[in-house]
């Protein structure tokens, strides 16, 4: 053999490379237990939170009702017997509620005994005979069962969130509150239904007459106000950033500003609406109409950038199509790159108005975080939202509150992923048609 | 062969920075690299587009020099050479779709019939109307195959009346071969057709808004050859009525639909002349080094 010939390194190449094999094959092998691993407990998290979140939340949707065998007494509701509805909305129906649970428990007496009777049932008890007698003045001088709303210690008793093992003292219920629920639970007068108040009421200081109607439609009309004003001005400035603008150093800074403000901490844009909307322009405290302005001021480079990220991946060739037809750059854009375009700006859209409904902090600064029992009916209307009812609500002590906590919650991530929901079907639908 | 390809480009790097423009030769002596002045005529009697001194410049990069060439009335011109060669360059500078790329410069001077197009008074929109453009790949817009033919001339505003627009679209159709294939899906997306229809849709469009001058980047190359040989079919018959610049790779191509040829190499413009000449008797030893295969 040749001594110059190099020696042939086949051989040892195989005996290399196998040495090192099984520890690049273990690497690989660790690498992927570590992502495993990261998933799973990440999935465990999501259904611990989901399970905690549900599990506190679901009685919620439920409400208690008491059955009072109410006697319209006309002496009490209409005394000069006219039937005139004026006297008959300003009535005492407080009486008729005491009158019939004193009918319930004939055997309760002394000031405070009664005056723990009369708490089994919810304050707007009243209020509930009231619209009965409206609705019908023929009640008056019959006697009839009537569904009234239990309050909030009962319907948590019967939910079974109150021990009854526990010391009198240490439970909101006295004994013989719960000995009267024990009677009236024997003789079915006591049920749950769906609880359509937490649907169709404001906010309330006693917890079986809240509702997230009020947070509901100020969520919508601050919602609405920040759809109006970003999509539009968004749409229209990533097409001009993009399309239009001269690419100098100009747009660079623009450029980099906008990514920037993508990522200030949204409190911020809560000082600077609290000081130019409010302070400067005028504009009313707690109104949507000046919380959907802060938001739209967080939500647009979020649209921005979106939008120009779906304007470049508009291939090139369709450019050249339109402008080679003679088309403008206008027309190139409107006829051809911004319908392609459309279902990515839309994602980033919904994506960013998600970001803007689960939004907070801005809203404190701006007095969106008031206790408003009234429901907005506009953009200048007093009003909260849905995460500010949320962190209210949180704030409070009673048990019920804890659930509907919990239940806002859930309406508010049900939201939240319908409108995720929305952005991946039409990013699905729309994908890449050409 | 590939060692032959790697020297003849060496030499030709090593002489591109040469100043050789000022030692014209006659056509009979040219032998070696270092010429680039253009050898063959350059002009015809009857020009629909002149371009004189042309120089297009990327940023620092001087891409085209100095190319002065005519495009006659009704004939078909095939600009030819190795890739990066500058012909899609010129071709693109016809209707100025350079325009489009922030850093390109074009100087000298293009005339469509009398009208200098990079004149202020011309408007970019009415030069592309008068000078179409069939691209590499098909490009179809993402629209209904009517949509697509029917979109130059709604934007121009050239009919009146869905009746006329019918008959524009199918005489478009009728013209690029395409009417029989489509007839009965009108409706349908363009980009769901076959490339070769595409490509046939996209001539279509083109020559719906009845330009004078056709420009077709390597029309073919993206297209098998049944469906290249329906387009080269269709060049010839389109020829009747319009210009039709091409740039091709394949020099079979050029030498089936053109009239006259005009080889690029590296920004200059090497030779143009009659088709069967460039490619029977090539005057310039880069032209015949490329139509013989010896580099590209």
């Amino acid at each position: 053999m040749n001594k110059s010939t190099p020696p042939a390194p086949t051989r040892d190449i195989k005996v290399i490379v196998n040495a090192g094999l099984q520890r690049r094959h273990a690497a690989e092998r660790r690498f992927r237990a570590y992502g495993l691993l990261a998933v799973t407990l990440g999935l465990a998290f999501v259904v611990l939170m989901f399970a905690n979140i549900i599990g506190k939340g679901y009685p919620a949707f439920w409400q208690t009702y008491i059955e009072l065998p109410v006697t319209f007494d006309p002496a009490v509701i209409d005394p000069e017997g006219h039937r005139d509805p004026k006297a008959l909305e300003n009535a005492d129906y407080a009486v008729l509620v005491r009158a019939s649970l004193r009918k319930l428990f004939p055997q309760v007496e002394g000031r405070r005994d009664l005056r723990e009777l009369y708490q089994l049932v919810s304050s707007n008890a009243p209020f509930r005979l009231r619209s009965e007698v409206l609705n019908n003045p023929a009640l008056i001088g019959a006697e009839q069962p009537i569904w009234v709303l239990a309050s909030a210690n009962v319907d948590t008793f019967v939910k079974g969130n109150i021990d009854r093992t526990l010391d009198e003292s240490l439970r909101p219920l006295k004994d013989q509150e719960i000995v009267w629920i024990d009677q009236l639970q024997a003789s079915g007068q006591i049920n749950q239904r769906f609880n359509t108040i937490l649907f169709s009421n404001g906010d309330s200081r006693e917890p079986e007459q809240a509702g997230i109607r009020g947070a509901l439609m100020g969520s919508f009309y601050t919602l609405l106000v920040t759809f109006l004003l970003t999509f539009p001005i968004g749409v229209a400035t990533a097409v001009y950033l993009e399309e239009f603008a001269p690419k100098n150093r100009w747009t660079d800074i623009i450029e980099v500003n906008i990514n920037n403000l993508a990522a200030v901490p949204s409190i911020v844009f809560g000082l600077l609406g609290l000081a130019v909307f409010i302070n400067f322009f005028g504009l009313p405290r707690s109104a949507p109409l000046v919380g959907g302005l802060v938001l739209s001021l967080m939500t647009l480079p979020v649209i921005i950038i979106a939008g120009r990220a779906a304007l470049t991946s508009v291939p090139p060739s369709i450019r050249e199509a339109a402008l080679g037809m003679g088309a403008s750059k206008l027309q190139m854009v409107g006829h051809h790159v911004l319908p392609l375009a459309m279902p990515g700006m839309l994602t980033g859209s919904i994506i960013g108005m998600a970001r803007a409904l689960g939004e907070s902090a801005p809203l404190l600064m701006i007095g969106m975080v008031a206790f408003i029992v009234d429901i907005p009916k506009g953009l200048m209307d007093p009003a909260t939202v849905l995460p500010v009812q949320i962190y209210l609500w949180a704030d409070l002590p009673e048990r019920a509150f804890v659930e509907r906590t919990s239940a806002a919650i859930m309406v508010l991530l049900a939201f939240m992923i319908v409108m995720n929901g929305l952005a991946i079907i039409l990013r699905k639908r729309f994908e890449r048609r050409w | 062969m590939s060692t032959m390809t790697v020297e003849v480009k060496a030499a030709v790097n090593n002489t591109l920075n040469a100043e050789v423009r000022q030692n014209p030769l006659s056509s009979a002596q040219i032998t070696d690299y270092d010429h680039r002045q253009t050898v063959g005529k350059i002009t015809v009697d009857h020009p629909k587009m002149t371009c004189r001194n042309v120089n297009v410049y990327y940023g620092e990069k001087h891409a085209i020099r100095q190319v002065s060439l005519d495009i006659g009335a009704n004939e078909v011109i095939a600009f030819i050479g190795p890739s990066g060669c500058g012909k899609s360059t010129v071709l693109r500078c016809l209707n100025r779709m350079n325009d489009t790329i922030p850093i390109c410069r074009v100087a000298g001077e293009i005339r469509l019939d009398q009208d200098d197009i990079y004149d202020k008074s011309i408007d970019v929109v009415q030069l592309r109307a008068r000078v179409g453009m069939v691209f590499q790949k098909p490009n179809p817009f993402p629209k209904s195959i009517y949509e697509n033919v029917a979109y130059g001339p709604r934007i121009h505003g050239m009919v009146d009346g869905k009746a006329e627009m019918d008959e524009l679209v199918r005489a478009s159709l009728e013209r690029a071969g395409l009417l029989k294939e489509v007839e009965n899906r009108l409706n349908e997306p363009g980009t769901s057709l076959s490339g070769g229809q595409q490509q046939r849709l996209c001539i279509a469009r083109a020559i719906a808004v009845n330009p004078e001058v056709i420009l077709m980047d390597e029309p073919c190359s993206a297209l098998d050859p049944i469906a290249t040989a329906k387009i080269e079919e269709l060049i010839d018959e389109l020829r009747e009525n319009y210009t039709i610049v091409i740039v091709t790779h394949s020099m079979q191509q050029a030498a089936r639909v053109s009239q006259r040829t005009a080889y690029f190499h590296l920004g200059d413009l090497i030779e143009i002349g009659e088709t069967d000449q460039i490619f029977t008797n090539p005057k310039h030893k880069l032209t015949e080094d490329y139509i013989t295969g010896r580099f590209g």
